[in-house]
């Protein structure tokens, strides 16, 4: 198949595929009791009437993960094609390679010493 | 003009052009065709996964597991599924309608989507995309996204805090899930799952690195929420995460979908690290490379269900700290260590010739130096562990021989293990 | 002009995916909508550029755009209290934007996008070819000495800097 072919398929597949996980919700849409009251509506806080809106106090550890996630998953967008062409290359794309991994490496090592990868 | 509704698997649409259809017709019917057989096949597959997973886990518990219904309980799915659709669906008050139903379907399509690039045998894959890795590690990362929704849209503090942590771990995971795919893709010098494993026919990729197979399954582990990482669903902390405000039949969906997530997981592994459809007469007979691909996959999948019923849960903090710790430094190790040895392999002249690159013996010389490689990473591990090991036990010895300390104050965490 | 093959009817999808999601997002009066929109917007950009045989950079869109900045900013909103109804969608000053945002497309299209593709412009005969360069292709350029690896490691050089900022904002005011 050539390529146009392949994300045909994708596409298809795309909007062929939300179709088989919402049939079984449609059937249980159609068959399921309704009898909604106020105490089944509640949140569920174990059993307790809850205290206090919903508003959680964020921890600014969840954002710094996905700080260093976003740094790696760039790095790692540079690297796809390096590794690709790896074997055609000679010794120079090697060290090239070698250089932007290292400061990839610094910047996790930096990272970890700042303690930013701590949990708490 | 040979008649070429023969092998009608793979030419259904020149077969139905040869009947007199319209081409762009035949083509979409048989695009349309191939789509629901690859959509249908996991989501009949998980009602025999469940059965597997239930039954693997009650004998590692030494009890029998379902039996009632049906023959050795085979049934037992079924009447599950039944019992899910006809249940009440409570929506919580105040949960923002739409996300909340958009998110367990979103989910389950992050896991399907996974399956047209899965190579079944040597010539049927539902898309052979050139860059399949890349797909496969894309369409994960919206699988993140349905989480997060889910646990918002509950309008639910706990739902909350579990998608929160939820996604913090599968973010931190992805790290050293994509750093070890780039080493079969060095290998190969392609991205295409069909070519990949069509490079595997020598030796599978598993022999020549080790490690990246290690990394790789056990950030699946942690990417999926199977045990030793399943905090996502830790009963006996959250309630059940994200999931608390469902239930009925989007329950079920979630459910499922972790149980399809992980055997889609572990079918990427056969196909990645254990050569896919490749093994005896798998390219005479072409069902027999499906049938391979899918033992391969069942001999990596028990595994993670026996692990699961076997060893305890990991904390929060011990799960990033090995995540960031030791497998992104060792995936980097990994990396490093694999290019330098190909270009080795290069420099010396050990590949095979492009026409022995399918025989055994003629790709033992360079797996010979990637082994090598590999045990020189597994050292450097080794070290890793080693170096974090004596840090603590300094770390508690000067804590033990403070005089000094206040008297409220813990004895250090032991459990700060890298 | 317009002609109905699926190449088309692809980039009619993918662009009112983009289109609408951006107005959705400035539009939506909740902020996790807003951020949903703006998932949708990006994930028709990636739809446009395999339309443009750059699947690659459609995968780099998914995965770095959806996977990890829609997921920081969604992280982001849920740090903003009373996200879900706000009141005011535009501030007073909307007509200075409306006029600025009318004005900058009428340049774009009349100074840049016309003389260049329109009828009798200087790139309106151009064919486009049937070969694309293929993803080795962009490898070998990306670390050939005479190429683009001295971009490449300034990226990576980049991306340090980066998490260096963003450790040192984020970290608590501590001693270290």
């Amino acid at each position: 198949m050539t390529a146009v072919n392949e994300w045909a398929f994708i596409g298809v597949f795309m909007s062929v595929a939300w179709i088989l996980p919402t049939a079984p919700l449609v059937i249980s849409w159609i068959f399921r009791p309704r009898r909604p009251n106020a105490i089944k509506m509640q949140t569920y806080e174990c059993g307790v009437e809850t205290v206090g809106d919903t508003w959680v106090q964020f921890k600014v550890q969840y954002y710094i993960y996905g700080l260093v996630f976003l740094i790696f998953d760039v790095e790692l967008i540079f690297l796809f094609p390096w590794a690709l062409a790896y074997n055609q290359l000679d010794f120079f794309a090697f060290g090239a390679g070698l250089l932007f991994i290292f400061l990839l490496a610094d910047a996790l090592l930096y990272a970890w010493r700042k303690n930013a990868l701590e949990w708490a | 003009m040979e008649n070429t509704c023969d092998n009608i698997i793979s030419t259904l649409a020149p077969c139905l052009t040869q009947l007199g259809w319209n081409q762009g017709l035949a083509e979409f019917i048989s695009t349309l065709l191939g789509v629901l057989l690859v959509a249908i096949f996991p989501l009949v597959l998980v009602i025999l996964l469940i059965w597997v997973e239930r039954k693997v886990a009650a004998r590692v518990q030494d009890r029998i597991g379902p039996n009632r219904v049906g023959p050795f309980g085979l049934l037992q799915n079924v009447a599950d599924a039944v019992k899910l659709i006809i249940k009440e669906d409570i929506t919580p008050a105040g949960a923002d309608r739409l996300i909340y139903n958009l998110a367990p379907i979103i989910a389950m399509l992050s896991v399907v989507l996974i399956w047209a690039v899965v190579p079944f045998t040597p010539y049927n894959i539902g898309a052979d995309l050139d860059i399949g890795v890349l797909y496969f590690v894309g369409i994960s990362s919206i699988g993140t996204l349905a989480i997060m929704m889910a646990g918002w849209s509950s309008n639910n503090k706990y739902a909350l805090l579990g998608a929160f942590r939820v996604v913090a771990q599968l973010v931190s995971y992805e790290v050293p899930m994509v750093l070890s795919l780039l080493v079969p893709v060095m290998l190969a010098g392609t991205m295409s799952m069909q070519e990949l494993s069509f490079a595997q026919l020598g030796m599978w990729f598993i022999v020549v690195t080790p490690v990246s197979a290690f990394i790789f399954y056990v950030s699946n582990l942690a990417e999926t929420g199977r045990a030793p990482f399943d905090l996502i669903e830790a009963e006996s902390e959250l309630v059940a995460g994200y999931n608390i405000e469902y239930s009925g039949m989007k329950f079920g969906l979630f459910m499922a979908n972790e149980f399809m997530h992980a055997f889609t997981a572990n079918l990427l592994f056969a196909v990645l690290f254990l050569g896919a459809w490749a093994g005896p007469g798998a390219t005479a007979i072409p069902f027999l490379g499906f049938v391979y691909l899918m033992i391969k996959t069942s001999i990596v999948y028990v595994p993670s269900l026996i692990l699961r019923a076997t060893v305890p849960r990991v904390r929060i903090d011990q799960m990033m700290a090995f995540n960031w710790k030791f497998l992104v430094p060792l995936a980097i190790i990994n990396v490093i260590v694999m290019a330098f040895a190909i270009m080795l392999v290069k420099t010396l002249g050990l590949a095979p010739a492009p026409e022995l690159a399918s025989d055994f013996l003629a790709n033992l010389p360079q797996t010979a130096v990637y082994i090598l490689a590999n045990l020189i990473v597994v050292a450097a591990a080794g070290a890793m562990i080693r170096g974090s090991v004596r840090r603590d036990r300094l770390a508690l010895a000067a804590a033990r021989t403070q005089p000094d300390s206040e008297p409220e104050a813990l004895p250090a965490p032991v459990a700060q293990h890298s | 002009m317009l002609e109905l093959n699926p190449t088309s009817i692809a980039f009619f999808i993918f662009s009112v995916l983009s289109i609408g999601g951006a107005l959705g997002v400035v539009f939506s009066r909740n902020l996790i909508h807003g951020a949903l929109f703006l998932i949708v917007s990006l994930f028709g950009g990636a739809g446009l550029f395999v339309i443009l045989a750059a699947p690659f950079l459609a995968a780099v869109q998914v995965l770095v755009y959806i996977g990890a900045i829609a997921i920081l900013v969604i992280f982001a909103v849920m740090l903003t209290r009373s996200m879900t109804n706000i009141r005011e969608i535009f501030n007073r000053q909307w007509w200075i934007g409306a006029i600025a945002s009318v004005a900058l497309l009428v340049v774009l299209v009349v100074g840049v996008i016309l003389p260049t593709w329109g009828p009798g412009g200087t790139n309106s005969d151009i064919v486009l070819s049937e070969t694309t360069a293929s993803l080795q292709d962009l490898g070998v350029a990306l670390v050939s000495g005479n190429q683009f690896v001295l971009p490449f490691e300034v990226a990576s050089l980049l991306l340090t800097a980066a998490m260096v900022g963003a450790i040192v904002i984020a970290r608590d005011n501590e001693s270290y």
